[in-house]
């Protein structure tokens, strides 16, 4: 994990937690319809089914959808630039948008299996770091595993 | 009920930081209360589209010029809010509740990538909230799956580009080669810089009156908004679906569009699509039914959207030319279309243009699609 420090805080509470084990996306699946989505919300976005139950994913077997990188800050953002950002697909076809640990665009591709992590976007005025989800490869890159 | 477009004004799109957002907006409504010959109390009611204007941004512009009593009402809707405005006029007008409305879009937009209260901001925190990002991967994807290459989505900027040269009320007026755009800085791969609009300030203004067939008619103006389930719609949500049978809201309001118009994309003679990137210009061309998606680089080989081609696209010279000023763009797109279909477009001019159709989408989001017809000819 690039950015698991113990003082580590999540840049927003309740869409993923991590500990020594890994890292978590908290989803949520509905009864009615059978969707899982990210982040959790107590109606189904697909059909507004309200059963709708806590649902835990590792990323386990995610791979690499869709990829860029981010060459200079966006309004709000104080982490380092480049950075990469994309979607993954999760068994299942579920697709999260996400940061991604490699900010080179043809280090990456199509269909590539990634495993989930956090990445750090900044460091709070007390010097906690600041960490949001992020998926790398799982293989690693080449020169930057 | 006929609704007609009776004038039209424009205050050029561009860098204006010296005038104000009422200036601005004051400029194209009284340009288009001339054109229509109708005087400032000549009209019941005014809609103003706006995405950043603030509080009562409808009555400082018509303030600048002397209030007359009369509502005035903000349209909020991102991209489409100029042709929200134009809608709800309309619909008023068809409804009988008025005779003629003022309708106009005013923006001043924030410099470079825009900071937009649309997301929480952890969301821009975590670097998740940058637009040509989503722009990119969109673009990424529609490469992948059609065999677009970057040097089809340079032909789309060279083409609005040369189109803005022939257009007085663009911003960019120099033409580009392939080269050029190519050169110019990645913002996020597959993207670089000039394949991606300006957002800029300007306003337009259409004055609309229950029709008598001598004036452009308002044959149809659709929003929709978008179905869940696609990652990379413009609703920007963090998580979606297999979407390939998704239909989304671009395609929706052209359907709605063209039933209420009983019209279709063999109709048209000319199209302004939202060209907030190059390969956005193409997706919308496939979404509005004027190509199937998997022809897209075959559209673009064969020039079908030059001005001498099988559908003229985005003859203003498009966003790409023009900028984008979010609440002004929809109405900036019917100014260009009613010049065309009223013969009055220069050396723009697509000969004969008789049916044209506007396209916006944006963040948030709505997409709009407006057909405007000519007059039968006498
Ligand atoms: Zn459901």
């Amino acid at each position: 994990m690039s950015g698991s420090g113990r003082n580590a805080r999540p840049v927003v509470e309740g869409l993923f937690d991590f500990d020594a084990d890994g890292v978590r996306l908290l989803m949520s699946g509905c009864a009615a319809c059978g969707a899982d989505f990210f982040p959790r919300a107590p109606v189904c976005p697909y059909c507004a089914g309200s059963d709708v139950a806590d649902v835990t994913s590792a990323g386990t077997g995610a791979t690499l959808w869709a990829w860029t990188a981010v060459n200079a800050a966006p309004p709000g953002y104080g982490g380092s630039v480049p950075y990469g950002f994309g979607v993954v697909e999760l068994p299942g076809g579920v697709r999260i948008v996400t940061r991604i640990t490699v900010a080179d665009p043809a280090a990456l591709s199509l269909g590539m299996p990634m495993r989930l992590t956090v990445d750090p976007v900044g460091i709070d005025d007390d010097g906690t770091e600041v960490v949001a989800w992020a998926f790398a490869p799982a293989g690693g890159v080449e020169g930057r595993a | 009920m006929r609704v007609e477009i009776a004038g039209t004004g424009l205050h050029t799109f561009g860098r204006h930081p010296e005038t104000s957002l009422a200036q601005l907006g004051a400029t194209a409504v009284r340009a288009a209360l001339e054109a229509a010959d109708v005087g400032r109390g000549d009209f019941q009611a005014a809609y103003c589209g706006t995405a950043y204007g603030g509080v009562a941004s409808g009555h400082r512009v018509l303030g600048a010029l002397g209030l007359t009593g009369g509502p005035i009402v903000d349209v909020e809707a991102g991209c489409a809010s100029g042709a929200a405005a134009l809608q709800l006029a309309a619909g008023a007008i068809e409804a009988g509740r008025y005779e003629r409305v003022l309708v106009f879009g005013v923006e001043r937009m924030p410099k470079g990538m825009i900071r937009s209260s649309f997301f929480e901001p952890w969301v821009e925190e975590a670097g998740l909230s940058p637009a040509p990002a989503y722009f990119a991967l969109r673009a990424q994807r529609l490469m992948r799956e059609t065999g677009l290459t970057k040097q089809d989505l340079a032909a789309v900027v060279v083409k609005n580009r040369a189109n803005g040269v022939l257009n007085p009320d663009a911003m960019f007026r120099k033409a580009v080669t392939p080269e050029e755009v190519l050169a110019s800085r990645v913002v996020c791969d597959p993207l670089h810089l000039w394949m991606l609009c300006s957002p800029n300030d300007g306003a337009a203004a259409v004055v609309l009156e229950r029709g008598r067939g001598r004036g452009v008619e308002v044959a149809a103006v659709s929003l929709r908004s978008h179905l869940p389930g696609s990652v990379l719609g413009e609703a920007t949500p963090l998580s979606g679906i297999p979407d390939d049978d998704i239909t989304p809201p671009t395609a929706l309001a052209a359907a709605e569009a063209y039933e209420k118009a009983g019209l279709g994309p063999e109709d048209l003679d000319l199209v302004e699509c939202q060209d907030t990137d190059a390969a956005r210009e193409l997706l919308a061309c496939a979404e509005i039914g004027l190509c199937p998606v998997g022809e897209l680089p075959r559209w673009v080989h064969e020039g079908a959207g030059l001005p001498h081609g099988r559908l003229p696209v985005n003859t203003s010279g498009g966003l790409l030319s023009k900028g984008e000023p979010l609440g002004a763009s929809a109405l900036g797109q019917v100014v260009e279309i009613v010049a065309q279909l009223r013969g009055e477009a220069g050396p723009r001019q697509v000969p004969g243009a008789s049916v044209g159709l506007a396209h916006t989408i944006g963040r948030g989001a709505n997409a709009s699609v407006t057909i405007l017809k000519a007059p039968a000819r006498p």
